[in-house]
């Protein structure tokens, strides 16, 4: 069941009609059921592999939970002296690590499985090709069920915060289900905490305008985002990624930048139809982006990009990683032969090259998205080294850090390296990547930009004129939330113009969306990481 | 303490060390700073700092970097 179908609304205003008026002890154990029907929408088969990650998650957690507390409450019965009490600790730590491993194998063994195969299989085939042996190995044909990356993750999450005893394990099955399942966030995230959604899930939700008209309007505003904006470009996207032949030199510019716009407005307009169907239902899911095209560094744009995977990935990847038994081995020898200039960096760079290669293969089972993350993990690392020139720079140039143009070029700057980037996951190939990439350098023109050729790559004037005006909507929309919530100002209004702004917004997302055949709105592209 | 303000210093030499309490959320350290202090503090400290240790409310302020340093010397 995709966010932008008949059957969703359908779904949504039934789910939130029935919410709240039942006993509100019960609206826990609807929105499990919802969760699960939503997930069934999809084929019964992929239930069994959440249930699967559900009940290991579920047993280890309460597994690790009771190891801690039995060792709080050894030391605290016994009389041990510090060095006693160390070690003590450290011989139970390597015993739940055992536990927690088996957690992390049985879920990420199953994701790796089912997503990675055929990626695996592919380059053998590879290899064998390469080495002329006849052998070919035949693909797979195996499910893979909806969201497994985010509440994989999710779950994982909470698995090595229980470890780390970081909080209580659940002791309710049905509300850890609810955890995994929890339907709005489950198929593009935000991949949450179970610290910060456990209370919410569970608790007793009254019927609050308020929120409910906030929901509502943020849920439009994702609409407008995905159906008028993200796909129409669509069509351009997919004409000038597909015929790479065809569209070449200052297409290549076009697709490009199209490509960036897309892939914003498809995700957080998508996140935006997710937070606020969450708030309908009175629940509060954190952010996950920042307006992270007005980022002056690539660094600062990672950090407002999909903000809860990349927090994941700091916290339960970056962080250990760089602190792990081999890195800091490596660091000291890195001291000790290399110098300490050197040396000291050697963990920061494992770390991220590590975090980037997860990051990369996360988002798609092929090299270019592994280049692609690995790209953006070199960049990041540039840029950090490159730190100090700028600080010289500003301090030779004391006026330009605050002038408006100096950070426009900045974020200009910032813009074309990330869509450059991209463009490894737009072409699918490192090697188409840098042919078109070549191809817009050496074979530029003006021409298509004014001979009507952006007419034939599937917009027509009057779609280019209504992306126009939904970008530029969306930017004057950008703006006005960096002083704030723009609902809450436009909560403030006379209550007629409120009305009558919403109603254009419902009225232009009703007659300017784009709907294929009974509202077959495209897949959103984040649903297939 | 100084040995640890003279670490900060190097890594971001434009903060108020004295008196700022946002290290991490306001962006004055960044993740890769975090983990390049983590490997300083190992060196002047003997301590090592676990990864669940790494995490903003223990790297807001200089004083909670330092708290840090005095509990794991006393486990």
């Amino acid at each position: 069941m995709l966010l932008v179908s008949y059957e969703f609304l359908l779904f949504f205003i039934l789910l939130v009609m029935l919410y709240y008026v039942i006993p509100g002890r019960a609206q826990w154990v609807l929105l499990l059921a919802a969760s699960y029907f939503f997930f069934l929408s999809g084929g019964w088969k992929p239930v069994i592999f959440i249930l699967i990650t559900t009940l290991s998650t579920w047993i280890l957690g309460l597994k690790l939970g009771k190891r801690n507390q039995a060792v709080t409450a050894y030391i605290k019965e016994n009389q041990l002296s510090r060095q006693e009490k160390k070690e003590y600790r450290i011989r139970q730590k390597k015993i739940s690590w055992r536990w927690l491993l088996m957690g992390l194998w049985l879920n990420f063994g199953i994701l790796g499985v089912l997503k990675y195969t055929n990626f695996i299989l592919g380059n053998m085939n590879g290899i064998f090709y390469r080495i002329s042996t006849p052998m070919q190995l035949k693909r797979v044909d195996w499910i893979l069920p909806l969201g497994i990356s985010y509440y994989t993750f999710q779950s994982m999450g909470y698995l090595i915060d229980i470890y780390r005893n970081k909080y209580k394990p659940e002791k309710h099955l049905g509300h850890f289900a609810l955890f995994i399942s929890f339907f709005p966030q489950l198929i593009q995230g935000p991949i949450t905490r179970f610290d910060e959604m456990k209370e919410q899930l569970t608790a007793v939700h009254f019927l609050n305008k308020r929120q409910i008209a906030f929901g509502l309007q943020r849920m439009l505003w994702g609409y407008f985002k995905k159906l008028i904006v993200a796909d129409r470009l669509v069509h351009a996207v997919t004409a000038i990624g597909q015929n790479p032949e065809q569209y070449r030199g200052s297409f290549v510019l076009v697709g490009m930048i199209c490509y960036t716009l897309q892939i914003y407005a498809d995700f957080s307009g998508g996140i935006d139809i997710v937070i606020g169907a969450a708030q309908v239902l009175g629940i509060k899911l954190p952010e996950n982006f920042e307006r992270p095209y007005f980022s002056k560094t690539v660094g600062e744009y990672w950090r407002r990009w999909h903000m809860s995977l990349m927090t994941w990935l700091r916290e339960y990847i970056f962080y250990p990683a760089s602190v792990c038994g081999p890195v800091t081995r490596m660091t000291r020898w890195g001291k000790e032969h290399l110098g300490e200039a050197l040396g000291r960096r050697i963990p920061v760079y494992v770390a991220t090259l590590i975090v980037w290669f997860v990051t990369g293969i996360w988002h798609g089972a092929s090299w270019n998205f592994v280049f692609w993350g690995l790209l953006n993990g070199i960049v990041l690392l540039l840029s950090s080294e490159m730190a100090p020139w700028q600080k010289r720079f500003h301090e030779k140039h004391p006026g330009l850090k605050g002038k408006t143009w100096f950070s426009l070029v900045q974020i200009g700057r910032t813009l074309l390296v990330l869509s450059v980037i991209q463009t490894l996951e737009y072409y699918g190939s490192v090697s188409r990547m840098l042919t078109m990439q070549f191809s817009m350098l050496t074979e530029f023109s003006l021409k298509p930009w004014t001979d009507g050729s952006l007419f034939t790559i599937g917009l027509d004037g009057w779609d280019w004129l209504v992306v126009f005006q939904g970008l530029f909507l969306m930017l004057i929309v950008s703006l006005w939330q960096r002083k704030g919530s723009v609902r809450e100002r436009i909560a403030q209004k006379p209550e007629m113009f409120r009305w009558t702004l919403w109603a254009v917004l419902f009225l232009l997302v009703i007659t300017l969306g784009t709907y294929g055949h009974g509202f077959e709105a495209s897949q959103f592209i984040y649903n297939q990481f | 303490m100084e040995e640890l303000l003279d670490i900060l210093k190097e890594i971001n030499p434009d903060v108020d060390y004295a008196t700022c309490t946002t290290l991490v959320e306001d962006g004055f350290i960044t993740s890769m700073q975090i983990v390049m202090l983590v490997g300083e503090i190992n060196q002047e400290f003997g301590v090592a700092i676990p990864a669940n240790k790494i995490l903003p409310e223990y790297f807001n302020s200089a004083k909670t970097i330092y708290a840090l340093i005095q509990e794991l010397e006393e486990e």
